[in-house]
């Protein structure tokens, strides 16, 4: 077995075939030579989701909701007007909803038919995501895909599983971490991983 | 279509296996096929439903090998294939609509989904309805897990794009979304309160 071939029956695809470059590059060729592209646009694109669209957004909305009571409100009511508040929406994130994790409910987000994902406030979404062992599994057992990311709930716990199955799309409210109390928000912000906002993780307590 | 991108409650797929270092795109191509991707789009040629339809139409056995963004070249193909985008050899250069400064704008703005109808509901919050069982050949996102099972409505999204109409160019045809919530009991015949919820259109469900 080659290689190539040993990465390809692997499937999720860390390592795609080495002639997608080049097929991509004569695509992209193409639509430039045609005028149907801007390669300009193409960069600009890019540039957005490799540095302004990504995972912090995100984490400011829920460092917010934990600071101001008002602000959490407001999320959980109209969560797409909340956050247009900090600046965060369009492709991705037209029509938002907040769903809260409380110590008696663990919300998880999902796409089983795609890849649908809140762009506008966690980026482009990882792998695993997109990938078919957690699209196929997350709806009918909950419970062990999160102990595959090291995540055990109790019977205590009600999950709920959203399936974006429309436009709508999912933000988890993660559970504020005990021990950061007295911290601000840029620091609780700090705290918020991008996997507690799909609801995969639940953040660590804050040692000092 | 009762395709392999319609995976919910699957068994066997894999391990999810998250890689905490993952890089946001594992070769420039990908990054390259993203923005090929939004760029040719802003065409208008097609929509987001028909651009996951040309994706669900790669052949299974092809769909569960690829990576996502081998995927999204294959469906970026089909919909310049099938549509009237490509100009002729001898046509004069084209212009294209996303040039680099209106990224940012067309970004921001995405494409919300939300319509104005003056028909009203047919469910209401609190009642109980069954996911119909459909077998559409063409696009839709009534996955087959819940189809002939019985909900909760729990929101009303107002009326949005049909998709099962807009992937294949028969217009926008808003209609009633609403979010449902399933019992895992009732998917799964699981012992638990945990639950599954989805956004449906309203041809999707009948009185309970």
């Amino acid at each position: 077995m080659t290689d190539h071939d040993h990465h390809h029956d692997h499937g999720h695809g860390q390592h795609p075939p080495s002639d997608m470059a080049l097929r991509v590059r004569a695509l992209e060729s193409l639509l430039i030579d045609k005028g149907l592209v801007d390669p300009a646009a193409l960069d600009a694109i890019i540039e957005t989701y490799e540095h302004q669209v990504g995972p912090r957004n995100g984490a400011r909305v829920v460092a917010k909701a934990w600071t101001d009571p008002a602000y959490r409100q407001r999320l959980l009511a109209d969560a797409t007007a909340a956050i247009a508040e900090l600046g965060y929406g369009g492709r991705q994130g037209e029509h938002m909803i907040a769903v809260e994790n409380t110590p008696t409910v663990h919300n998880l987000v999902v796409c089983t038919l795609c890849s649908c994902y809140p762009w506008s406030v966690l980026g482009l979404p990882p792998t695993w995501y997109k990938a078919s062992p957690y699209r196929s599994r997350a709806v009918i057992d909950p419970r062990g895909v999160l102990a595959e990311f090291g995540l055990t709930l109790g019977p205590e716990v009600e999950m709920r599983v959203w399936d974006s199955t429309a436009e709508i799309r999912y933000l988890v409210l993660p559970e504020r971490p005990t021990g950061s109390d007295g911290l601000c928000e840029d620091a609780l912000a700090a705290l918020v991983t991008r996997d507690s906002m799909i609801g995969t993780a639940r953040l660590a307590p804050v040692t000092s | 279509m009762n395709g392999v991108h319609d995976m919910g409650g699957m068994h066997g797929l894999g391990p999810i296996a998250p890689d905490p270092n993952e890089p946001l795109f594992h070769a420039p191509w990908e990054a390259r096929v993203l923005a090929l991707t939004i760029a040719v789009g802003a065409w208008g040629r097609w929509n987001i439903d028909a651009s996951r339809h040309a994706r669900e139409r790669i052949p299974g056995p092809d769909y569960l090998a690829m990576t996502y963004y081998e995927k999204w070249l294959a469906g970026l193909i089909t919909l310049i294939e099938e549509s009237d985008l490509m100009p002729a050899p001898d046509a004069p250069r084209a212009s294209p609509p996303l040039t680099a400064e209106r990224v940012p704008a067309a970004l921001k703005a995405g494409g919300p989904t939300l319509r104005q109808t003056g028909a009203a509901a047919r469910f209401h919050i609190g009642e109980q309805v069954r996911a119909r069982n459909l077998n559409p050949v063409g696009h839709t996102r009534l996955p087959r897990y819940v189809r002939g099972h019985v909900g909760i409505v729990e929101r009303d999204h107002g009326a949005h794009v049909l998709p099962d109409a807009n992937a294949h160019f028969r217009g926008e045809c808003p209609e009633r979304l609403y979010g449902i919530r399933f019992a895992a009991a009732e998917l799964w015949g699981q012992d638990t309160r945990d639950s599954v919820h989805l956004d449906l259109w309203e041809s999707y469900l009948e009185p309970a």
